[in-house]
This record gives structure tokens, sequence and C-alpha cells, in this order.
């Protein structure tokens, strides 16, 4: 029985520990990597949710036919390429101009993901024929303008005039569309929905007694997917290598002909990318809703300042780890242990105590209160990083 | 990251009579560097006050000047890593003054700095391919690579160490492979024998010696120690952030010498 209940114990540890991990991933290159601390980490996660959401439903008039079962890998590319490509757009617009700043860059990335949050409960036609044309009227505008020999010395005022002028008429546009109900009307609104798995992603395997969610161990592989397509891309590829010395050593990267910039949008790209993979997995897991993301951010940040900012392999660990402790604590197994092996009144104290603790919100509280405990004695984390990233 | 494949075989280029050496130098029509009036300021400071320097093709420069009167702020700026208040950079009769850092080094600058900067935590083997990165493609070959260890054989035996463990001369030896990897027009050298043990200085010094006789590039070296700058065709003396002495290094006068390097 006890034996019985470890392996049960390893198997959800393992499987909590690949969520936490695949949420974890892309922040560990967006903060590990780079440095930058991005708290719209977790709405990108909730974009690549909804992506999965739209998609199943995109394959929803296959629903008969066994084609509807393979939406999951369309919804995960899909997820992946639509927050990397918000991730690029952040980077570009708002995080490039905040590098070393970490203060500044909290709060723009804390303002993005309020923004992102109420972009989700708010968007609908009109909003999004609004955004479309501001779009078209301010970047198209700038494009147009670019092309003149005196760009230079005109872009302030270009500026100034292009982006009042672009967003009022857009939501002049966007009023006047709010008329039509069918425009009006929210694509999403703030309840939360809910992604139908694939049948074959419904269920479970059965092993040694012991019932395994198709769910959780599709989760697990992906995250193992992921990990190892990020240590080849990392540690393997030309762009991998150009992303390592960039993070190392950026003054010298450029000296050597490594096009920093475009190193650093990569960067956050993928991260941002691999954000909206794990959204995209947790849509297995529950509902989905604006506010998806806010319970997965602290998490993941956890996971990477726990394995040690800046090293993979250290966000592994804690994941695994964290993942281990919370479902070891929570789920009230080591209470059962001892009353199995007798143990209740001889260790009654400790009885007691893991008896308080063995809910999982409870878990939750030790878990993070051990965290601290052990931030104490190594605030480097698991796996100290050195170079540029210990000095964040 | 795979290594590059070898597109020609050749031998050394780093032989000293390698046969094409002296048709890589071209008529010195125009200095392969040219700083014009350069002022540059950290903050309200002004530190580079109106610096007037040329690299002539082929040739080998040698900076000198007490610490602090500002030779690395002027090879930084020459790199882009800081941005000039006014004056111009010409490179091959190019103006890279606003061009980024990385343009630069694409333009044929190999950059040596001071303290060697070696990315830490890659493999030596993959600091060597980031010295071709300024290459386009089909110009980044194995056999440069080789060519690389022929001049630095302790490199050779380190391909898999990571750059951050290698000793303070290895390192350096690394910096510059890492540097003529990239085939620069002109290599940039911040004072290369910097607390390096004088064996190795010695080998550093032929080195470049070599590179310069093979390949004909030109060079600007930041020096103090004595016997590598006279090893430089002209010197350029630096004070208070202004060039106020110059001349061939043939003609130091050891005033001149007393009066500049630290030694």
């Amino acid at each position: 029985m006890i034996l019985q209940g470890l392996f049960d114990v390893l198997f959800n540890g393992l499987s909590i520990g690949a969520v936490l991990l695949i949420a974890a991933l892309g922040l560990a290159i967006v903060f590990g990597l780079m440095g930058v601390i991005n708290l719209a980490h977790g709405e990108l996660m909730m974009l690549g949710a909804y992506t999965t959401f739209i998609v199943q439903n995109a394959f929803k008039p296959l629903a008969d036919t066994p084609l509807f079962g393979l939406y999951i890998f369309v919804a995960l590319v899909a997820a992946f390429l639509v927050a990397a490509v918000m991730g690029l757009f952040l980077e570009r617009q708002v995080i490039r101009y905040l590098y070393g700043r970490p203060l500044e860059t909290l709060l723009a990335t804390w303002g993005v993901s309020l923004i992102l949050r109420q972009f989700v409960r708010s968007v609908g036609g009109s909003m999004a024929i609004g955004l479309v044309l501001f779009s078209l009227l301010f970047w198209g505008g700038q494009a147009l303008l670019r092309r003149r020999p005196d760009w230079n010395q005109l872009q302030g005022r270009a500026l100034a005039v292009l982006l009042p002028l672009s967003g009022a008429i857009a939501l002049v546009a966007s009023f006047l569309l709010n008329g039509q109900p069918a425009l009006a009307k929210p694509w999403f609104s703030a309840r939360n929905i809910d992604v139908t798995a694939p049948g074959w992603l419904r269920g479970g395997l059965n092993f040694a007694g012991l019932q395994f969610p198709t769910a959780r161990l599709f989760i697990i592989a992906l995250t193992l997917v992921c990990l190892a397509g990020v240590y080849w891309f990392l540690q393997r590829s030309a762009w991998g290598l150009r992303i390592r010395a960039v993070t190392q050593n950026r003054e010298m990267s450029a000296c050597l002909g490594i096009p920093t910039d475009t190193v650093d949008a990569l960067t956050f790209a993928l991260g941002s990318g691999l954000a909206g993979v794990a959204g995209c997995a947790v849509t297995l897991l529950g509902s989905v809703g604006p506010n998806l993301g806010a319970n997965y951010i602290v998490d993941a940040f956890m996971v990477v300042v726990v394995g040690g900012v800046g090293k993979l392999v250290g966000s592994v660990v804690a994941a695994i780890a964290i993942g281990t402790l919370t479902y070891l604590l929570g789920s009230g197994n080591v209470p059962l242990w001892m009353t199995q092996l007798n143990l209740t009144e001889s260790l009654k104290p400790l009885f007691d105590f893991f008896s308080f603790f063995a809910t999982t919100s409870m878990a939750k509280v030790m878990v993070f209160a051990l965290i601290i405990v052990f931030l104490q004695i190594k605030p480097a984390g698991l796996f100290p990083q050195k170079g540029r990233g210990a000095e964040i | 990251m795979t290594e590059p494949q070898d597109l020609s075989p050749q031998p050394s280029a780093y032989s000293a009579a390698s046969p094409g050496a002296q048709a890589m130098v071209e008529p010195a029509t125009q200095p392969m560097l040219d700083v014009t009036n350069l002022n540059v300021y950290y903050g309200e400071s002004h530190i580079l006050r109106s610096v007037d320097l040329s690299v002539a093709r082929g040739k080998m420069i040698c900076l000198i000047g007490r610490n602090g009167v500002g030779k690395t702020t002027l090879l930084k700026s020459v790199m882009g890593l800081l941005t000039p208040r006014s004056g111009e950079v010409l490179l091959d009769g190019q103006p890279i003054t606003k061009l980024s850092t990385d343009k630069r080094a694409r333009l044929g600058i190999g950059y040596v700095p001071q303290g060697r900067e070696i990315i830490p935590r890659v493999t030596v083997r993959e600091n060597l391919l980031l010295g071709m990165e300024s290459l386009p493609k089909a110009q980044r070959s194995r056999a440069a690579m080789e060519e690389v260890y022929d001049l630095f054989p302790v490199l050779k035996s380190m391909l898999e160490r990571m750059g951050g463990d290698l000793s303070g001369g290895q390192q350096q030896q690394l910096a510059i492979a890492r540097a003529i990897l990239s085939k620069p027009k002109l290599l940039v050298l911040d004072e290369p024998t910097e607390g390096i043990q004088p064996s190795i200085i010695l080998e550093i010094e032929a080195a470049v010696r070599r590179i310069i006789e093979a390949t004909g590039i030109s060079v600007l070296l930041v020096e103090q120690h004595l016997h590598f700058v006279r090893q430089a065709d002209w010197y350029y003396a630096m004070q208070k952030g202004g060039i106020v002495a110059s001349g061939p290094t043939g003609e130091l006068s050891q005033s001149v010498i007393q009066e500049f390097l630290a030694v």
C-alpha cells in the first residue's frame, strides 16, 4: 500500500511539476537568461489558452471525424505563434527601452498584463476593427513617412501627430460600430470558457492499480518535448549560441558582429511562444478565463528563482521538487502512511502537523514557507548562475 | 552549432612568407582608419578632446599614454561602444560614426578589448565560432580555424573547455584568435599584454607580428610594454584626452618613453 502511495505521489508530483515547468520554461528564458521581469508572462499563457479555444471552435465542423482530435496540435503551433508575435511586439514597443531598469520593467509589464486581461474581456468586432484601423494608420503612416530622407528630423513631430490622430479615428470608428449589436458583443466576455479536450486525451491509463489521466501524461510528454527543443536550440543552434553570448556579455557580442537587438527580440519571442504553449497545455486541466495567467505567474517565478536564475536544469529540478512536495503535503499521504505504520501515537505532534497541512491550499502555504526558508540559506537558488544573470 | 565547412583548403595564412600577403595590401591612397576632431564625454566630463588620428593601411599604430588619459575610451569610440558628441570616424573611407557596434564589426574591425572579455560560459570552440559571426556564411571556414590553431597551438587542446576557465594568457590568445577569425581590415588591440606572464607576452607579440606580415591588416594598438610598442610603425601619445605627440616608433626618445609609458 505504501509503495502504491509512493508511486502515486511520484506520478502526481511529476505531473504538477510538469505543469509548473511548462509554465516556467518561457520565463526561464525571458527572466533567467535576459533578466527581464515579465509580469505579463501569465497573460501570454492566457493568450495561448484563448488561441486554443479559437482553434478548437474552428475544428468544430469536424467534431464527428477523427480529425477533430488533432486540433490540439494545430492549437499548440498557433498558441506558440500568437504568444511569440505578441511577445515580439511587447519587446520592440516597450521592453527594449527598459533593459537594465528592472523596476520600470516590472511596472510596465504589470500594466501590459492588466491591458491584456481587459482586452480579452472586452474584445469584440468593433474593438478589433478599431485596433486594426489604428495599427494601419499609425504604423502604416510611419512606414510611409520613413521613406522621406528627412525622417530623422521629422520623427518627433510625425509621432506627435500620428498617435492622437490614429487613436481618435480608431476610437470614433469603434464607437460608431458599437451601434451594431453583432459587432458590439464581446467575443469571450469576463466569464470562463471551456475547451473540450480531444477524445483521446480524456480518460486515463491503468497501471499497477493506479489511474494515470491521459491529459496529465500528455502534458508531461509535451513538457519533455519543449525542454528538449529549448535545450537543443540554446546549446546546438547558431542562434542559441548567439543568445548565450549576448546574455553573458552584450558589449563583446556586439563587437563580434552579433546583432544584439535581433537576438533580444528573438529570445523574448521564444520565451513568449513557450508561454503560449503552456497556455494551450493548461486548457486540458480546467476552464479558461482572463485571470488564468495570474494563477500561474507566481508559481512560474518561484520555479525559476528556486532553480537558480539562468539555469534551465535548475528550473527542471525546482519544478519537480515543488510539484512533488505540494502533492505530498496536500494529498494527505503522509498522515495516511503514519497511520498504516502505527506511528500516530508515538509521533503525534508530527501526525497533527501533517494532517493540518493536508489540503491543497494549506500545502501551498507550507511550500511557500519552505521556499522562503530555502532562499534564506541559498539566495541564488539550487544552481547559482555566474555572469550577467547573477547581477539581476 | 556545427562548425563551418572547409570550403577551400589552403596552407596557413599566417606563414611568414605567405605568397598572397603583399597582394592584400592596397596602395596607401587613404588611411584604413581616420579619426577626426573626436570629442567624447562621460556625462559632463570631457574625456576625449578633439582627437585626430589615422591608421595607414598595413601599418601598426601604437597609442601610448599613462593610465586614465583616454586610450581605451578612444578605442571604444572607434568600436561604437561610446557615442561621441562630435567628430567623425572613417573606416576605409566610409563614415561609421553613426553605425552600431555590430555593423562596425561586420565592416571589418576586429576588437581585442582590455580584460579580454571572453564569453565565459561557452566553450573555446564556440568562442572561436563567434569570432566568425561578422563574416558572410560563405566565408566561414574550418580552414580559418586550423590557421588559428597554427598560430596559437594551445587553443587546439582546449576546445571543449569553458572560455572562463582558461588562464589569463590563454584567454588573451583566444581573444586575439577570435578577433582575427573575423578577417578584419583593422585589428584593434587594447593592452594585449596586460597582466600576462613574460613568456606569453613574447608569444603574443610574435603572433601579432605574423598576422600583420601575412595578411597586411592594419593594427591600432594600445600598449604599455616597451618591447611591443617598438614593433609598431608609428606612435601617438595621449595626455588628458588629447593627442600630444606622434612620430615613428624608431624615433621614440627616452624622454617620451618616460613621460608616456608606465615603465
